[in-house]
């Protein structure tokens, strides 16, 4: 989560440019407070020794160097500033792209030339220009890589664009910036940037239909509680529903799980699937996690948990 | 002589007539007591706001931490937010404008006394108003949402932020009361301030002293008026969309509900155009205290005075032009962007200008480090960090970055708080004999600057670096694994050391108004009007009226100067100084002033009544309620109209034994 550290050549150009005004800031800084500092000690009353001070009432000849001299210092940084908010505001032809909802509290990812939608955990191909064509389902969010690219927000109503691209395979992190409500805090997102290569074969594996648990194993218990109890009616996994919750007009819902154990986080990127018992706690009372939760505490009994729980983590 | 009438009996209650007492407070007109109250009350809701900033902070101060629930967390961040803007600072600021403006100019009171009164029983009843959330306001989880557990009182304030972003602010997404608390909160506080704006401007426009042209004006009182105008310009903009907003919560309009065709991106565009213009709202009457203190200290006049006042006013216009800088992330369009990075860099030039002339002003001087000059060096100090971090949000894409993060937190802290509050209390020092006829603890003062300064930058300081390391506003918890536990660690400590600060100006400011040595006529060798006369200022301010020929009118007519400009003092100084004092306590005419009344209590009484009517509309007693709250208000205006500004003087009772001591500050 840190701008200071750019991972790709957006967020690097910008990161030169914060530099810049940042190093053109610092000497500005030294010189306007170590003048105050040095007067204020230099003239300071030392009773008789200092002389009553000469009644200066101004002087014009300054007045137009200290108003000049800023305006040339500025003029030469509002030209990048201009130019680069035209480049990085609107996406090239060729760049790949990818559709960001913003949920309270979650970021879903549609992949529209494949035809399927993840959540949380947003994979893309390295060194490529990635568009995300951004919108949102309820209240304003704001969509932040900070190792990849700047903010922008997504707002419900309306479509916005945000460009990402990364030069190193790796996993960055990145959180809504607009507070959109309770669980602001726990909304949270995670990059994960492939070699083109393992980007695709990523794409082939998340094409696939949901793997299909042994008969008469936990995992088929889990399944028949899903498709059972409330879950089926906010989630799809394809291959097992009946009918994709997210295709309903005007219908609130959930990630989609199809592959829920190809990714590393849930739950608005805040937990982790690796940690022992995270995902148990989560499904025993999700407001308790999350506070004002859509997904509610449904009561399950411990053994309705780890059926669940087991169910869930097969789906890769 | 210095008379004021008998109670008139031909209005329907019997006119007020004390002036001591708990009465005389509640019916007075008398612009001095009015700020005194404006004072304490905004003090009162500092000491609130900052409650909840040290809460905020001991939740922070490590990832994860379950002190604070979400619901609560919320809560504070919006409170104290609308807290120190809309009841502390804009209030203080009012505070000193209602004291000092008419005594800087050299009237008797300010244009409209008694609506000077209502714009104070309105601010504080719509501050209570606000803060009854607390106790009687609800909040659910969105439409459809789940909690664990229901939110507690201290979750249950306004939650959608000071700047209630739709259509999170909107009936769906907050779905109690609390939002309509502050949606209705502010408009109350609104009506407050736009209505002493218009009485600040007449009363400059039209009770100057004689000979007090324009540009002989004291900078604080161009500042007063370019804020003045600054309200009046920008508060109808946040009242019609305060209204849009109450009427999308409660009568189903639709203006910022997008499932509906309304735009939550408009919501942005009325609220910064309210909301820029307001941080120079906060930030201009520090201003124009420091260009008080700064010449005072350092013995020699403001240096280029036109160019900090025209800076001021060009200030003032290109508030109004910069708003969309809050907004880069939103998706505006690029021309926008480009447009508003431009006039963002453009308002940084007048700004360098004031502080480049306020260096030129203690340049040479011969300078007294007392504590209101330190807390004004400390004033252009920690401003001009405030000012280079804001540059760095014109340059657009960095803005992308940092916007939304503690790198903005950081950012104006430094320009309110190191900024603002750092120029009012170089100010509450430096008028502190004025107000109380006594000198504070010069020890405790300093001390309280060291203090401050030290918690403020170890506060305020590390937020950049947390920005820039990801640090997310308004989040109630972070991960462990973003490594920013320590700094945050730091930043609480700091924010403690604050606390410390204001316990420190608390006990030197109560021990000192009773026990504090008897304040000299001009302890200062001060400049301005305000300082020829006895402190604490008598209740009809000046004896006989100032004529004014010069800028710096007293410091003139006390000093000279020599053929190398330097000040001598005039011989006749000393017995002009002696006069000045005899004369204040013991004015030659009978004077005139504005008689106490009830009503502009009255009126400020009524007006949560309205509120709470509309909140309340489905109970049984709300639309009652809110249409007693309206009769009492238009019933208070009309009583008001038909009573007039000053009694007839049916005799002038002679009160030269008791010269006016009783008015000063004893609340």
């Amino acid at each position: 989560m840190d701008s200071l550290d750019p991972q790709g050549p957006i967020a690097k150009d910008i990161d030169g440019l914060f530099r810049l005004t940042l190093y053109i800031a610092t000497a500005i800084f030294i010189l306007v407070q170590g003048g105050l500092l040095y007067a204020a000690i230099r003239y300071r009353d030392r009773g008789e020794r200092t002389p009553e001070p000469k009644q200066i009432e101004g002087n014009a000849r300054l007045e137009v160097i200290w108003t000049v001299i800023p305006v040339l210092i500025l003029a030469s940084i509002a030209v990048p500033t201009v130019d680069r908010i035209f480049k990085y505001t609107s996406c090239s032809d060729d760049a790949l792209h990818i559709e960001v909802i913003g949920h309270q509290w979650w970021f879903e990812y549609g992949y529209p030339d494949e035809g399927f939608t993840t959540a949380n955990v947003l994979v893309m191909p390295t060194d490529t220009e990635v568009c995300l064509d951004m919108s949102s389902d309820d209240v304003l969010h704001n969509y932040w890589i900070p190792k990849l690219n700047g903010k922008r927000y997504l707002v419900p109503g309306q479509d916005t664009v945000l460009l990402l691209e990364a030069t190193e395979p790796g996993e960055y992190w990145g959180q809504c910036g607009e507070f959109c409500g309770l669980s602001h805090a726990k909304m949270r997102a995670r990059v994960i940037a492939m070699a083109p290569d393992d980007y695709a074969g990523w794409l082939a594996e998340q094409q696939q239909v949901a793997v299909m648990p042994a008969e008469g194993s936990l995992e088929q218990a889990g399944l028949d509680l899903f498709l059972g109890g409330q879950c089926v009616s906010c989630h799809n996994i394809s291959g097992v529903t009946a009918a994709n919750p997210a295709l309903v007009d005007g219908a609130i819902y959930g990630p989609d799980l199809t592959h829920f154990a190809s990714r590393s986080v849930f739950a608005g990127a805040v937990l982790n699937l690796d940690d022992p018992g995270a995902l148990e706690e989560w499904i025993d009372n999700p407001p308790l996690i999350k506070p004002g939760s859509f997904m509610p505490n449904i009561d399950l009994t411990q053994q309705e948990i780890e059926a669940l729980a087991a169910y869930l983590r097969s789906l890769d | 002589m210095a008379t004021t009438a008998t109670p008139g009996s031909r209005t329907i209650f019997r006119r007020p007539a004390s002036h001591t007492g708990f009465w005389s407070w509640i019916t007075t007109a008398d612009h001095k007591k009015i700020g005194i109250m404006y004072g304490y009350t905004a003090f009162t809701f500092f000491i609130l706001g900052g409650l909840e900033a040290l809460l905020l902070r001991i939740q922070l101060s490590q990832p994860d931490s379950a002190f604070l629930s979400a619901a609560e967390y919320n809560a504070m961040f919006t409170m104290h937010g609308t807290t120190m803007i809309f009841l502390f600072v804009m209030p203080v600021s009012a505070a000193f404008f209602n004291y000092l403006l008419p005594l800087m100019i050299g009237a008797r009171d300010v244009a409209f006394p008694r609506m000077n009164a209502v714009s104070f029983w309105i601010f504080l009843f719509g501050g209570i108003f606000l803060y009854t959330s607390f106790l009687f306001g609800t909040t659910g989880p969105p439409a459809g949402g789940n909690l664990a557990e229901a939110a507690s009182r201290l979750g249950s304030g306004p939650n959608g932020g000071w700047f209630g972003y739709a259509p999170n602010s909107g009936i769906r997404f907050s779905t109690g009361t609390v939002m309509d608390y502050w949606s209705i909160g502010l408009q109350i506080l609104g009506l407050a301030s736009l209505i002493s704006s218009i009485n600040f401007i007449v009363t400059v426009f039209n009770m100057r002293a004689k000979g007090m042209k324009l540009l002989r004006m004291p900078v604080f009182v161009w500042m007063t008026t370019v804020v003045a105008f600054l309200l009046l310009f920008s508060l109808p903009i946040i009242a019609v969309a305060l209204f849009m907003i109450t009427f999308d919560r409660s009568f189903g309009t639709l203006f910022f509900d997008p499932s509906m065709g309304g735009d939550p991106v408009l919501w942005q565009h009325f609220f910064w155009l309210f909301g820029h213009p307001e941080v120079y709202i906060l930030i201009l009457p520090a201003m124009g205290i420091v260009s008080e203190v700064l010449p005072t200290f350092s013995r020699k006049p403001l240096f280029g005075y036109p160019a900090v006042v025209f800076a001021g006013a060009a200030i003032g216009f290109m508030g109004f032009g910069v708003w969309a800088h809050h907004m880069f992330s939103s998706g505006v369009t690029p021309i926008t962007q480009a447009a508003f990075g431009l006039s963002t860099m453009a308002i940084a030039i007048p700004t360098g200008i004031k502080i480049f002339n306020w260096i030129g002003t203690v340049w040479g001087g011969k300078i007294k480090l007392n504590t209101p000059m330190l807390f004004s060096i400390g004033f252009v100090g920690m401003f001009v960090i405030g000012g280079l971090s804001g540059v760095t949000h014109s340059i657009v894409p960095a803005d992308w970055q940092q916007t939304d993060t503690y790198y903005i937190v950081a950012h104006f802290h430094y320009v309110l708080f190191g900024g603002a509050i750092f120029g009012l209390f170089s100010g509450l020092y430096y008028w502190f004999p004025k107000l109380t006829g006594r000198m504070y603890s010069e020890a405790l003062g300093k001390l309280h600057f060291w203090v401050f300064f030290i918690g403020f930058n170890l506060t305020f300081g590390p937020m950049h670096w947390l920005g820039l390391n990801g640090m997310v506003r308004r989040t109630w918890v972070y991960a462990e694994e973003t490594g920013l536990g320590p700094w945050n660690m730091a930043v609480t400590v700091g924010a403690f050391i604050i606390a410390l600060g204001v316990l420190v100006f608390m006990a030197n400011w109560s021990w000192s108004k009773r026990n504090g040595p008897i304040a000299p006529f001009d302890p200062w060798d001060a400049r301005t009007l305000e300082w020829t006369m006895p402190s604490p200022t008598p209740e009809y301010n000046f004896a006989v009226n100032p004529v004014v020929t010069a800028l710096d009118d007293f410091w003139h007519k006390k000093y000279t100067e020599d053929s190398d400009g330097r000040p001598v003092r005039r011989p006749e100084a000393t017995a002009l100084v002696a006069e000045l004092e005899e004369v204040g306590l013991n004015p030659p005419a009978p004077i005139h002033l504005p008689n106490p009344s009830y009503y502009p209590f009255l009126v400020g009484l009524g007006m949560p009544m309205i509120g709470y009517g509309v909140i309340y509309r489905g109970a049984a007693w709300g639309i009652p309620l809110g249409i007693v709250g309206a009769l009492i208000i238009v019933g208070s205006f009309i009583g008001w109209g038909v009573e007039p500004l000053e009694e007839p003087h049916e005799e002038h009772e002679d009160h030269s034994d008791e010269p006016g001591t009783d008015h000063g500050e004893d609340a």
